[in-house]
């Protein structure tokens, strides 16, 4: 049987249609996926994202583990409960995981991870841990809250005193802080301002229905997916997984080849695919009626490509999509839809920010 | 569950039609159809004046989640379409069964009708899904 997350109640109260989600049974929405998405561009949602994995990494070698295991560099972090991004890769540079990581001391940080991937990352953080003094330990007692929204520094107010909320309030973005049992971080998956809130799985139900009776409007995986599409966000398993290098899938960025002597695990690969090229992530636009849809073969002035996501945009009115394709790229493309090529615009992978357009069709 | 009101006949692809009289029928798709599609964002709806055969694909609901075709109950020609679903698709997930309305149709042969489902035969096809 599927695992429950401590909402399951809350879902069925709220009347959600469930779904299995690699083994956790989820709301794929609570009536209009469309709704729950302009609730967050608009207002305020939030999403049970209790499946999500939580692992405290600590020890005395904590840091120095952390910069052998992942691409991005937790030297990088120094205020207490920053925040970074990064792929966990392979041997050959393809992606395993990627994930957020928050740095408390040198000697304590904790990783969120995929659900989805949660078997193989556990056992790779094992395998790696090898020689280094860490202990790594998986909080499941706690369960976890996404508000996400221009109105979400408003409403997490009804889950802290007025000096825990103006503390929260004056947060940078990308970075947590930890208030009595709340550990509260200006993150997300939607491209808006808000909190993902890690909070002991027995208060957990308490929280939500505080929030929903604050108006803050449940949210399914639904509209997790358009939201994080629109704001260019990749879902590891489909816009990048172990045969995929970060280098072809937008997340460059987030791979700290630098200080040179970091020699982070798949860091030989990459430096070789970086030299070779690799296919390009690039988003696409389609304002005719039709959905680009994952799967679909894309053609671009390098060849045949794929595209990774696509969905309708319902902040913007039509299609979008991520593809990865062969460089060069051009400004157009070629899609396969219901037998028959159709031209659609290349965009980079970013759609919208903040409840704005940041491309035009 | 999903609402099949007992006065319409059905295919078992989904769509449900509703005698007009002088052999017009009004054709959508069933509220279980709608609700395993997902929130609608598009339709694509025939041309008035085509002729199509019981079976034929003639229009397609696109939804969040998938593409999906829409058959021609019976045949005849298509006399009207609903308009107002270009603009306004979720129509057919908040009132599939009314304002959500897909096309009319005028039959060929009326005949055809009686071979379609009742509220009862199409209730229990989709209990077996």
């Amino acid at each position: 049987m599927a695992q429950r997350t401590p909402l399951y109640p809350q879902h069925l109260a709220a009347g959600a249609k469930m779904v299995d989600f690699h083994g956790w049974d989820m709301p794929l929405n609570y009536g209009s996926q469309i709704e729950e998405h302009h609730a967050v561009r608009r207002a305020v949602g939030m999403f049970d994202v209790s499946h999500m994995t939580i692992v405290d990494v600590t020890g005395p070698e904590a840091k120095a583990y952390l910069r052998h295991l992942l691409a991005n560099d937790v030297a990088k972090l120094q205020v207490p409960g920053k925040a970074l991004y990064s792929a966990m890769l392979n041997e050959n540079g393809g992606v395993i995981d990627d994930l957020i990581v928050y740095f408390f001391s040198d000697v304590s940080y904790r990783l969120v991870v995929n659900s989805a991937t949660r078997d193989k990352d556990l056992q790779w953080l094992e395998k790696q841990a090898g020689e280094f003094d860490v202990a790594i330990t998986e909080r499941t007692e706690f369960a976890m809250l996404a508000v996400q929204g221009p109105q979400a520094k408003e409403k997490v107010s009804v889950l802290m005193s007025a000096e825990q909320h103006a503390q929260v309030s004056e947060l940078k973005p990308f970075v947590g802080v930890q208030l009595d049992d709340l550990f509260v971080a200006t993150t997300g998956y939607t491209g808006e301002a808000g909190y993902e809130i890690i909070i002991p799985a027995e208060q957990v139900g308490d929280a939500w229905d505080k929030l929903l009776k604050a108006g803050v409007h449940p949210c399914g995986l639904g509209a997790r997916d358009t939201l994080r599409l629109e704001a260019g966000m990749n879902l590891y398993g489909q816009d990048m997984n172990e045969e995929v290098s970060p280098l072809a899938a937008n997340m460059a960025w987030s791979v700290a080849f630098e200080p040179a002597d970091r020699n982070f695990v798949g860091r030989e690969a990459l430096e070789a695919q970086k030299a070779a090229g690799t296919e390009k992530l690039i988003g696409l636009v389609m304002e005719e009626k039709g959905v680009l849809r994952a799967g679909l073969k894309v053609i671009v002035e390098g060849g045949e490509g794929v595209i990774t996501s696509g969905t309708f945009s319902p902040t913007l009115g039509y299609s979008i999509a991520m593809a990865r394709v062969p460089q060069p790229v051009g400004d157009t493309a070629q899609v396969e839809m219901r037998k028959k090529m159709v031209t659609v615009k290349v965009v980079k992978p970013s759609f919208v920010r903040h409840g704005k357009a940041v491309v035009s069709a | 569950m999903s609402n099949v009101p007992n006065e319409l006949k059905y295919a078992s692809t989904h769509e449900w039609i509703r005698d007009e009289g002088d052999g017009v029928y009004t054709v959508g798709i069933t509220d279980h159809a709608q609700e395993l599609l997902g929130d609608m964002v598009f339709v694509e709806l025939p041309e008035v004046g085509d002729n199509v055969a019981a079976g034929d694909d003639c229009a397609v609901a696109e939804s969040v989640k998938a593409a999906s075709d829409i058959y021609a109950p019976i045949a005849g020609e298509i006399i009207a379409v609903n308009e107002e679903l270009e603009d306004s698709p979720e129509l057919v997930n908040n009132d599939p069964f009314g304002d959500g309305w897909l096309f009319k149709i005028k039959a060929d042969d009326e005949s055809e009708v009686a071979g379609l489902l009742d509220a009862e035969g199409y209730a229990a096809s989709i209990e077996e899904d």
